[in-house]
């Protein structure tokens, strides 16, 4: 019962938080409401006993991401007033809206529709119930994926990379102009 | 009742559609980031379910690459929207139909 509990809360969360994402006007808002969804997903994550998953949850995205979000939406001033009447595509908006229903509906319909939503081969490794979640992931991410985890070190030095290229050519030309 | 599999795959559809609408719906460059970041977090639900489901550690581990992919590229993308607004301040996503060799 308590799960159900659980997982409702977490649910409202999730579902307000992304609803607010779409609906507020004030980016201040938007990335406030993405926090509020970041931490559903984290309740969701400790209810699924991905322990690990949900602090680095925490930590990355409502640590990180979202303050770089409020970062640059601060340094670049708040803009309420955002244009929601300007439309280029005259039926866009309803056209996202029906994408959305369907796509919605047509997921939803495999999930409830199949008698068994669970497809797929049936996991064949050996699970041990005394290894910790943590422990379990560290032999996953450092023995079967070590190659993919050392890319993704690369992908992180290019990313570093690119922003400061990024910044620093702003500067540059911004001097030129103010020259 | 009891919560079962099925409960995390319709919640991280329902996520995953309602930043799929905002990212179609919303014109500020900025908030198109985050309803993707949305998105992304709706197939994390979703693997993460599917993963204690099957016992299978591995779909945790993709999470985990999701998150560092995710940094990535909120890193790049607002670097380059700082670059775009501070030149045209108030621009939208419309206005980056301008950007040309």
């Amino acid at each position: 019962m308590i799960d159900v509990i659980v997982f409702a809360c977490a649910a409202a969360m999730c579902l307000a938080g992304a609803i607010g994402v779409v609906a507020y006007r004030n980016p201040v808002y938007n990335a406030l409401s993405l926090v509020l969804t970041l931490f559903g997903v984290a309740v969701l994550f400790v209810s699924r006993e991905a322990h690990f998953l949900a602090v680095v949850q925490v930590i990355v995205y409502a640590g990180a991401i979202v303050v770089l979000f409020l970062f640059v939406i601060m340094l670049l001033g708040v803009d309420k007033a955002e244009e929601l009447a300007l439309d280029s595509v005259g039926a866009q908006r309803p056209a996202a809206v029906v994408f959305g229903l369907g796509s919605l509906a047509l997921i939803v319909t495999m999930i409830v529709a199949s008698d068994d939503p669970i497809t797929g081969a049936g996991n064949v490794e050996f699970v041990d119930p005394e290894q910790s979640n943590v422990s379990r992931l560290a032999f996953s991410l450092f023995d079967d994926f070590v190659y993919a985890f050392e890319l993704t070190s690369v992908l992180l030095l290019v990313a570093v990379i690119g922003a400061a290229v990024l910044a620093r050519k702003q500067r540059r030309s911004d001097e030129q102009v103010g020259a | 009742m009891e919560v079962t599999t099925g409960w995390y795959l319709v919640l991280g559809a329902l996520i995953f559609t309602i930043g799929g609408v905002g990212l179609l719906l919303r014109r500020n460059p900025i908030v198109m980031l985050m309803c993707v970041e949305l998105m992304l977090n709706g197939v994390n639900v979703t693997f993460v379910g599917l993963a204690t489901e099957f016992g299978d550690i591995n779909g945790q581990t993709v999470v985990f690459f999701v998150l560092v992919v995710a940094a990535a590229e909120v890193v790049v993308g607002l670097g380059i929207l700082v670059a775009v607004l501070r030149r045209r301040p108030g621009a939208t996503a419309d206005d980056l139909v301008e950007l040309k060799g």
